[in-house]
């Protein structure tokens, strides 16, 4: 099987930068050497591979695209989209954690927090010293999060949190949540809670069938005592959490080209080589075919959408419709891609000795988080037609 | 420490070499380029140097692509700045190590790397020319370095063994797969290599040409269908027997 060297039927590689090439060159060796080999390993032991996080903050994995200290590399929105790719075609565990981390922990605490808790725990996030997870979504509440029931009440100099927080990626191995929960006045606001506060407890999701290497937990507060200085202050409302929300789903739409494009190499390669009929490979076939050049369309299309969506960020246009689109279509065919690919395979689609299995799996999870593919189809209707229809 | 590393840009090793019309060069339109695998280990030993020592690593390379991809990728590892000398075409190795020669005696640097080949052509003739040239020390194919002021003691690779080799400073170090595991270039790495200095010189040859020249490059012949033996295990045996002692005639 030829080497993977990346999906590119246009040269839409003319549109990257040189740097933008080179930190896809940083984040594909760091793949092949340290995350593909290892990986099945801990997809089947249903394990998250922590040792690579510190890695990861070496080479400026964690909040790559973010900007005000020597520490942040402050990489563009289309190259912070190619690592995240490149993360992804690894496993959607490595990406979804980066994602927590920059966009979801990191980027909050730059937006949101105050001066000492930027200079506490910006460095710490970025190196990977430190892991961060985010509680928006509840065991009742999950596309509705204003429907949350978890409150903050301040009592002293405390804050005191009851409620939960459900499906938390990197949940059980944090050493910070950032929380939103309801105030006294109706209104949410953000916490930055510590691993070992009083009243806060961190549990892992078991049994798995889809993001098996990454770690999802449950964060439960009776009576969590909060001190007033780890409250985030600039967080305003639920828009604060949707703003972080944003930042993540733009990630989410560029890391799954990584299996996409994974899925499709293989599915190609395979039907090469592959001999069934009349001593001929099944890439002869006419339905074979079909199959291929869908996946390769597919990809394609995201690809151009994908730097379209990131420039306009990097200039500041970029509306939250925008990345619904994005994370909603690439998401979308990303998942029929492996579905295809698992097909053509045939039997050795359904061993892991091929990643695509895996993928396919994963994919199922990143279909329904961060927003699922139906409320980005309605963000973009309400956009279009200004007509809300969420419910 | 002021400390140069020789660099060379080639095809990716799994690159499937196509022949030019002219049946004399490669066809390299479709290739995808890196740093020479050997050279890589030249920087990070650099690299290592300098972090334990101080100084400056200058990375030279003598290359007429007009493509800095790969020169900003050793920048990106961490080199401070890059020299590339612009030719017309390809050198042989000794218009080379003359041109880089140059170069080096200029710079006057206390230590210079150099990958033990450049993979493609694979003369491994660079180094060895330079130190004649230069009238300076070469240790060559090394696996392990330490240096303590101006003392230099390396450890190479030789048949069946490991040769310990002692010299000072200024010397030609040429790296073998072992010294160290390469860096990758990290995403501040990347960032911070585009403001480094890249300064382009044009070859300077005074001496004469080397003595021979390129006829033709061919690729190998395709590999024939392979001979399947059937039947029982006794018949089989023979068979192959006599295959190797009438046919091939190695036994």
């Amino acid at each position: 099987m030829r080497r993977f060297e990346g999906v590119d039927f246009v040269e839409s590689d003319l549109l990257l930068t040189e740097e933008e090439k080179l930190m896809r060159d940083t984040a594909r060796k760091f793949v092949e050497d340290k995350v593909k080999p290892i990986i099945e390993e801990y997809h089947r032991g249903h394990r998250f591979p922590i040792h690579l996080v510190k890695e990861m903050g070496t080479l400026g994995f964690l909040g790559s695209n973010l900007k005000g200290y020597d520490f942040l590399p402050g990489i563009s929105n289309v190259g912070y989209g190619l690592i995240m790719q490149e993360l992804e075609r690894g496993d959607s565990a490595l990406r979804s954690f980066a994602s927590v981390q920059g966009a979801l922990v990191m980027y909050p605490i730059l937006t949101f927090g105050s001066e000492e808790q930027k200079s506490k725990w910006l460095p710490l996030l970025a190196s990977g010293e430190k892991i961060g997870c985010f509680g928006l979504t509840e065991p009742d509440f999950g596309s509705n999060p204003a429907g949350m029931k978890t409150t903050a009440k301040k009592v002293g100099s405390h804050y005191i949190l009851n409620g939960s927080k459900m499906w938390i990626t990197n949940g059980s191995i944090a050493d910070i949540a950032v929380v939103f929960a309801k105030l006294e006045d109706g209104n949410i606001g953000g916490f930055i809670v510590e691993r070992g506060m009083e009243g806060f407890k961190q549990v892992e999701i078991k049994n798995k069938f889809s993001l098996r290497a990454s770690d999802t937990g449950i964060l439960y507060f009776e009576d969590c005592k909060v001190p007033l200085e780890n409250k985030l202050p600039g967080t305003k409302g639920l828009k604060s959490a949707l703003m972080c929300l944003t930042q993540a789903r733009y990630g989410i739409g560029w890391g799954v080209l990584g299996p996409a494009m994974e899925c499709f190499h293989i599915a190609l390669e395979y039907s090469k080589e592959r001999i069934q009929f009349a001593g001929k490979p099944i890439a002869s076939h006419q339905l074979v075919q079909e199959k291929l050049v869908y996946m390769l369309s597919e990809i394609t299309k995201a690809q151009l959408l994908s730097i379209q969506v990131g420039r306009l960020k990097d200039e500041g246009k970029a509306h939250f419709s925008h990345i619904s689109l994005l994370k909603k279509n690439n998401v979308k065919i990303a998942r029929e891609i492996a579905k295809l690919s698992r097909e053509i395979l045939g039997a050795s689609g359904i061993v892991d000795d091929y990643p695509v299995i895996r993928h396919m799996l994963n994919l199922e999870s990143v279909f329904t988080y961060e927003g699922t593919d139906e409320i980005h189809t309605l963000i973009i209707g309400h956009r279009i037609t200004d007509i809300p229809a969420y419910y | 420490m002021k400390i140069g590393v020789c660099v060379k840009r080639v095809p990716d090793t799994e690159t499937r070499p196509k022949i030019a019309s002219d049946e004399k060069n490669f066809d390299l339109s479709d290739a995808k380029f890196v740093i020479s695998p050997y050279d890589e280990f030249g920087i990070e030993e650099a690299l290592k140097l300098k972090e334990a020592n101080g100084g400056e690593v200058v990375l030279i390379s003598l290359d007429s692509s007009g493509d800095v991809t790969v020169i900003r990728n050793g920048l990106a590892m961490g080199a401070d700045r890059a020299i590339i000398v612009e030719g017309d075409g390809e050198r042989d190795p000794y218009e080379t190590a003359v041109i880089l020669s140059n170069v080096l005696k200029e710079e006057n640097f206390d230590i210079v790397f150099f990958g033990k080949q450049g993979v493609g052509h694979d003369y491994q003739q660079v180094p060895s020319i330079l130190a004649e040239i230069m009238n300076l020390p070469l240790i060559s194919v090394v696996v392990e370095l330490k240096i303590d002021g101006d003392k230099v003691e390396a450890v190479r690779e030789i048949e069946g063994g490991e040769e310990v080799v002692e010299a000072k400073l200024p010397v030609l170090i040429s790296a073998q797969k072992g010294l160290n595991v390469p860096r990758y270039p990290s995403l501040r790495g990347i960032m911070a290599a585009k403001k480094k200095p890249i300064d382009k010189k044009s070859p300077e040859f005074t001496a004469e040409k080397l003595s021979w020249e390129v006829e033709k490059v061919e690729l190998p012949p395709p590999r024939k269908a392979g001979k399947i033996v059937e039947g029982e295990v006794e018949e089989q045996v023979k068979e192959i027997i006599s295959f190797l002692s009438d046919e091939v005639k190695i036994i």
